[in-house]
C-alpha cells in the first residue's frame, strides 16, 4: 500500500478489500466473511448489528438527500441480511456555518424515512468542527435487527448451489448518474432521479412467500459487478449474466455512453440482488414486480460451477468476457 | 436506445461476422489507431466474432498513454509549487510518472482537481484568482479544440492567472511512424472521431505512400465489422484507398469551425510520444501570441530527465510490435491499481482493456 490514502481505496473495489484486510480486519480480529450485516448471537436472540458512513456530495439531489440516504442505506443493509430493521443511531459532524434550515430538511427527511420504514432512531450524537474540518456534513447510521434462525444463511450464502437464479428488482446506475448530475458537472440537466428507497418491506415480502432464497446484497458502491465479484469468492462458484437482460434507463445509458462508464459497476441506493433457488424465480420475480420498488424485475443470470469463481458476461452482442472488480473509481463521493 | 441499438443488432452483426468469414483469403492484419476502438472491440468482444486469420493489433490512439514521462513529471513539479492548482482530465492521475504519480501526490497534500473540460478548469482560475491554474492539455485533434476555446475565453475575460501544458498532439504523423518503423500491416482502422474533426483527407497519404488501405470507423460493434469487412475487401482486390464507414460523422473536409479553432491557437512542434520518442509535426504548442497562457514559458520548471522502465514494453505495444500477454509485468506487477506503464492506466489502453475485458477461449 502507499505512504498515504488515496481516493482509490474508497471506491469499493479492489483497493478498498485491500485497505480493510490489511489495516482492520486483522488488528480488529473480524471473522470472515465481511458481509452487509454482523450477525450477533447472545442470550437466545440472535441480532444483525451494522454501520455506514455518508458524506455524499451534494447534499440534496433529485430523488432525495444525504439524511434519506443515511437511513435508506442503513435499513437496506439490515433487510439484504435477512433481518427485521428496529432501531438505528445516528450521528454528526457538521461544519461551522452550515445552514440550519438545511439541517432541519435533512432530519425532516430521516424523521419520514424512518416512519416510512417502520424503524427507530432511538440514538445519536453531534459534533461541530472548525470551517473547513469537513465538507459540509457527514452522517453516520448505525442500526440494528432482529434476525430469525432460519435466515441467517443468507448473508454469507453459503446454501447457493450451481442452477440457482441470480435477480434484481430494477435498472442499474440511477443513484450514480443523479448524483453527478447534481454536482452541476454536467453542462446539461438529465432527468434522471436517484432511487434511493428502503427496501426492507419488498424484501420481507419475497421472504414470507419464498423458503428458497439462497443470498441478497444491495447494490451500492462498486455496483452490480462488484456485488458479483465478491458473492463468486464467497461461495467459491462462478456466475453468469446475461447483459442483454440487465434493466437500464435510457437517460443512464445514453450518459454512460458519453462519459465511458459502465452501468454495472455504477452505485444504487434501492437496488437488490437476490439469489433463488432454480424453480422459485417466477414466484420471486412476480411478488417484486407487485411493489412499485420491484415493478422492473429481472432474472439477469444464474449460479454455475467454475472453480476459477469467474464471473463471464455474455454481451449484447453475441460475444463473451470476464465481468472484473473494479480496480479504481469510476466516480468520486456519491454515497 | 435510439442511436445505440440499431449499431448493436445482433443479428445484423452475425451476418457481418459471416461475410467476413466468407470473404477471407490469406492473413490479415489490420491496426485500430483509436483506443476508443480498442476499448470497444474488447468490450463487445470483436475477436471472438473474427476468423483467425484476421488479426488486430492496438495502435498508439489512447492520449493518455502515449504522454511521456517527461510530461507526467513536470506536472507533478507543478503540483509541489506554492500557489499552483493542477486541473487534469481523470485518467491522467494514475499515470507513473519516473518516481511517483499525480494521484499519489494529490494523497499526500498536492492541490491537484479534476475536471470534465477545460473550461471548467477555467473556472476554477476564475475562482482562485490568487493561484495559478495549471490545466494538463492532453490528447488528440478531438479534444485540442476544447483547449483552443478555452484559451480563447481565457483572453476573452482577460484570465491572467491560467496555463496550459500542452501534451496535445495530431495523429498521422504518428501513424507515418509506426508505418516507418516496419510494423507488418495491411491496412487501417482509422480514428472515427479525430476524422469528425479533420476530415478524411488526412489519412491519404497512407495509401498513396505506403500502399495501405485505411477504413474511417464508428464505435459500435456494426460499425468496427463493416470497416474490417471493407477492409477485407481493400486488401483482396489490392486497392488501397481511404474510405468512410463513419459516414454519419465523418465528411472528408471535417469540422470547419474547429479546424480554425485549433490553427488560431495552436502550431505543430515536435513531441515526445512514451514508446515512440519524438515525432516531428506531431505536436500543439501555443502560437507566440498566446504564449501568456503558456505554463512552461511562464512559469519555468526543472525536471531530471529518467530512463521510462526497461521492463515495461509498452512502447512495443503502442507501436503494435507486441501485445499485452508478451509482457513480464502484464497482469503480475502491472495491474490497473498498480500500474507500471501507462497503457495500463486508461480505461482505453491496449493492457487495460486486455486485462478487464480478458476473453473467454
Amino acid at each position: 500500500m502507499n505512504d498515504f490514502v488515496s481516493l482509490n481505496q474508497g471506491s469499493g473495489g479492489k483497493l478498498t478489500h485491500e485497505l480493510i484486510e490489511k489495516v482492520f480486519v486483522k488488528r480488529f480480529g473480524i471473522a470472515e466473511p465481511l458481509t452487509d450485516s454482523a450477525i450477533l448471537k447472545d442470550s437466545g436472540y440472535t441480532l444483525a448489528f451494522t454501520t455506514d458512513s455518508y458524506v455524499v456530495d451534494p447534499l440534496f439531489f433529485p430523488g432525495g438527500n444525504i439524511g434519506k440516504l443515511a437511513v435508506c442505506g442503513t435499513v437496506n443493509d439490515l433487510a439484504v441480511s435477512g433481518a427485521d430493521p428496529r432501531y438505528i443511531a445516528a450521528s454528526f459532524i457538521i461544519e461551522e456555518g452550515f445552514p440550519m434550515n438545511d439541517l432541519i430538511v435533512i432530519a425532516g427527511s430521516m424523521a419520514k424515512e424512518a416512519l416510512k420504514a417502520g424503524v427507530k432512531i432511538v440514538a445519536g450524537d453531534t459534533k461541530v468542527v472548525d470551517k473547513g474540518k469537513c465538507d459540509k456534513l457527514f452522517i453516520t447510521t448505525s442500526g440494528t435487527g432482529i434476525l430469525k434462525p432460519d435466515m441467517e444463511h443468507i448473508s454469507t450464502g453459503k446454501r447457493i448451489k450451481p442452477g440457482d437464479k441470480l435477480i434484481i428488482n430494477g435498472p442499474l446506475g440511477n443513484h450514480a448518474i443523479a448524483v453527478l448530475g447534481a454536482r452541476n458537472k454536467l453542462s446539461f440537466s438529465t432527468p434522471v432521479t436517484s432511487d434511493c428507497a428502503s427496501l426492507n418491506h419488498l424484501i420481507r415480502r419475497v421472504l414470507q412467500s419464498c423458503k428458497e432464497i439462497r443470498f441478497m446484497r444491495d447494490l451500492t458502491r462498486g455496483g452490480l459487478a462488484t456485488v458479483l465479484n465478491e458473492l463468486a469468492g464467497m461461495i467459491g462458484s462462478g456466475i453468469t449474466i446475461d447483459e442483454a437482460s440487465v434493466p437500464v434507463d435510457d437517460p443512464v445509458k445514453g450518459l454512460c455512453e458519453m462519459l465511458g462508464f459502465d452501468p454495472l459497476y455504477l452505485a444504487n441506493e434501492g437496488k437488490v440482488l437476490i439469489v433463488a433457488g432454480a424453480g422459485e424465480e417466477t414466484r420471486v420475480l412476480d411478488i417484486l414486480r407487485s411493489d412499485p420498488l420491484g415493478k422492473y424485475s429481472e432474472i439477469i443470470g444464474e449460479i454455475v460451477p467454475d472453480k476459477k469463481k469467474l464471473v463471464v458476461l455474455n454481451t449484447s452482442v453475441g460475444g463473451k468476457r470476464i465481468l472484473d472488480m473494479p480496480s479504481g473509481m469510476q466516480l468520486p463521493r456519491i454515497c | 436506445m435510439k442511436y445505440i441499438d440499431e449499431y448493436r443488432d445482433k443479428g445484423l452483426i452475425m451476418k457481418l461476422a459471416d461475410q467476413i468469414g466468407k470473404s477471407v483469403r490469406r492473413d490479415y492484419t489490420f491496426m485500430e489507431v483509436c483506443g476508443g476502438h480498442t476499448a470497444a472491440i474488447h468490450r463487445f468482444g470483436i475477436p471472438s466474432l473474427l476468423p483467425g486469420n484476421v488479426k488486430l493489433i492496438s495502435g498508439p490512439g489512447c492520449p493518455v498513454c502515449v504522454t511521456g514521462t517527461d510530461f507526467i513529471d513536470k506536472s507533478i513539479a507543478y503540483s509541489k509549487m506554492e500557489g499552483v492548482i493542477i486541473t487534469t482530465f481523470g485518467d491522467l492521475v494514475r499515470v507513473p510518472g519516473s518516481a511517483s504519480s499525480l494521484e499519489k501526490e494529490k494523497a499526500a497534500g498536492a492541490d491537484i482537481r479534476i475536471v470534465l473540460s477545460g473550461l471548467e478548469a477555467l473556472e476554477i482560475a476564475r475562482i482562485n484568482s490568487e493561484k495559478k491554474v495549471i490545466f494538463l492539455g492532453i490528447g488528440f485533434e478531438t479534444t485540442a479544440p476544447g483547449t483552443a476555446v478555452t484559451i480563447k475565453q481565457a483572453e476573452k475575460d482577460n484570465i491572467k492567472n491560467f496555463f496550459l501544458l500542452s501534451a496535445h498532439k495530431v495523429m498521422p504523423p504518428a501513424m507515418e511512424a509506426i508505418i516507418k518503423e516496419g510494423v507488418n500491416l495491411d491496412g487501417f482502422i482509422c480514428p472515427g472521431h479525430v476524422a469528425t474533426i479533420t476530415g478524411s483527407t488526412v489519412f491519404n497519404f497512407i495509401p498513396e505512400k505506403f500502399n495501405l488501405s485505411c477504413v474511417i470507423t464508428g464505435f459500435e460493434p456494426t460499425d468496427i465489422l463493416q470497416s474490417i469487412l471493407m477492409l477485407v475487401h481493400q486488401v483482396n482486390r489490392n486497392t488501397p484507398k481511404v474510405e468512410i464507414q463513419y459516414n454519419r460523422a465523418v465528411t472528408d473536409k471535417g469540422n470547419i469551425i474547429a479546424q480554425r479553432h485549433l490553427s488560431q491557437i495552436f502550431e505543430p512542434c515536435d513531441e515526445q510520444w512514451r514508446g515512440l520518442g519524438v515525432i516531428r509535426g506531431s505536436g500543439l504548442k501555443l502560437r507566440k501570441e498566446y504564449e501568456k497562457f503558456d505554463a512552461e514559458k511562464i512559469i519555468p520548471v526543472r525536471i531530471k530527465f529518467r530512463e521510462e522502465d526497461v521492463l515495461c514494453i509498452c512502447g512495443d505495444i503502442l507501436r503494435g510490435l507486441k501485445t499485452p500477454e508478451d509482457c513480464a509485468l502484464f497482469a503480475r506487477i502491472c495491474v490497473p491499481e498498480n500500474p507500471a506503464g501507462a497503457c495500463m492506466v486508461s480505461n482505453e489502453g491496449a493492457c487495460n482493456t486486455w486485462y478487464k475485458y480478458k476473453l473467454i477461449k
